[in-house]
């Protein structure tokens, strides 16, 4: 046993090493509570849906409403106080909220860099998109990941494909 | 009850015989339909959107590009100059190009080299269609074949399949390509196909195709193929009207009057 103060030193090192996620996370400086820092729409106060919904579903009304403007041609959504929008990305969502203060900020934050709506989807009404592909940036809050609020959005993502489309076969 | 060997193999025949003559009527049954259907009678629909091009008027300004620049800008579609990576979805080729079976002696003389516009015929069976793995397209009830670019994988079967080459694929990144960007419409990305969708944006909101309000002469006209009283029928009763490569059977919803 001439060696254990190695054995013993390798040993609290590895300990260190595989609980460096848990201790980086429970660093008394962070702040867990933090929520993502996003930029609200000044022009309106009421989203196309109660806040609740939009928050944990947005994904799912965005692809139910992509369903059914591309496939069955309609355009009009009635909301829920009965006010009537445009099912549009661009026309109605970012006529209020502003894509790299409110979708992009949400999304780093939660780790999700999922949809590629803005490869093809122009980020304004009013403003093109500069000439050149989009990037998607790296996730550079991951230990937020432990939050557990990606891995809710992630399985909404999910649970949004429409279950049948139509047969188109004449 | 005992059944003999001779019992037993005449069964077993007549067996065979029926099933094999109920598969040969079901299979004679079954291609007739397909055949009244794939010739796709347009009166089955209430709507289906076709055009009309008036070559007389089209000629009268030989250079004019219109329509095509109208529907760039209304579609977002980049200019490329690689011939091999270019996006169309209205496009002219010569008048001999496009209707060789019109062709006889000396009497393309008077039209050769005139250029035609095309796009997608919208046909009334279109193969794209047919041989689409993810249905990214599909034929609408009002007659347009409409693309879903979310749902495109770049495979290029409909390429394939379309006779009339009017589907694009995007090569290269489209945005850096692109003039001026029109925000109202969504630009495609490298991988998908694309071709003209009649304009069902502007059909929405009760607008004709982009093209054929920018055509000075009105040269294209725009309407409802299965009513009689509609504009394109009225001049298909009236001139003698051509369609693009009628004898594969697709249907074109694209009348050019020669």
């Amino acid at each position: 046993m001439r060696d254990r103060l190695w054995i013993l030193a390798g040993l609290a090192l590895f300990v260190a090493a595989i609980t460096v996620p848990f201790w980086y996370v429970h660093t008394p400086a962070r702040d867990l509570t933090k929520i993502p820092d996003i930029t609200l729409p000044v022009n309106q106060k009421q989203c196309v849906a109660p806040v609740e919904y939009m928050r944990t579903s947005h994904m799912k009304l965005l692809m139910t409403w992509r369903f059914q403007v591309v496939r069955e041609g309609e355009r009009k959504y009635v909301a829920f106080n009965h006010k009537v929008y445009n099912k549009s990305l661009t026309g109605t969502c970012l006529g209020c909220h502003n894509k790299e203060q409110f979708c992009d900020r949400c999304h780093t934050y939660a780790g999700v860099s999922g949809p590629y709506c803005w490869n093809c989807h122009n980020p304004s009404p009013t403003r093109a998109v500069a000439a050149a592909p989009e990037t998607i940036r790296p996730e550079e809050d991951a230990p937020n990941l432990a939050q557990g609020l990606s891995a809710h959005l992630l399985s909404q993502i999910r649970h949004e494909q429409p279950s049948s489309f139509p047969r188109s076969r004449p | 009850m005992k059944i003999t060997r001779k019992d037993f193999l005449r069964l077993t025949g007549l067996s065979f015989l029926a099933v094999g003559s109920m598969e040969a009527a079901r299979a004679i049954a079954g291609r007739g339909s397909s055949v009244k259907d794939s010739s796709g009678n347009p009166a089955k629909r209430a709507v289906q959107w076709g055009m009309v091009v008036d070559l007389r008027k089209c000629q009268k300004d030989k250079g004019c590009t219109a329509c095509i620049q109208a529907c760039d800008s209304a579609h977002n579609i980049p200019q490329l100059s690689d011939p091999r990576h270019q996006v169309k979805w209205i496009w002219t080729q010569p008048y001999e190009t496009v209707f060789p079976y019109i062709q006889n002696g000396y009497a393309e003389q008077s039209d050769a080299g005139i250029p035609v516009p095309l796009m997608c015929n919208h046909c009334a069976s279109p193969p794209c269609v047919h041989v689409c793995p993810t249905q990214a397209t599909w034929k609408r009830a009002d007659g347009i074949v409409m693309m879903d670019w979310h749902r495109c994988i770049g495979c290029r079967y409909c390429m394939a399949a379309c006779p009339y080459g009017s589907r694009s694929f995007n090569w290269v990144e489209p945005r850096p390509h692109i003039p001026h960007i029109n925000p109202d419409f969504p630009t495609r990305t490298k991988g998908v196909v694309e071709k003209c969708n009649f304009c069902e944006e502007r059909l929405a909101k009760g607008l004709k195709p982009a093209c054929v309000d920018a055509c000075p002469e009105k040269a294209l006209v725009f309407g409802n193929l299965a009513d009689p009283n509609s504009e394109p029928r009225k001049l298909l009763r009236k001139r003698f009207a051509v369609q693009r490569e009628p004898e594969l059977g697709t249907g074109p919803s694209v009348y050019y009057l020669v």
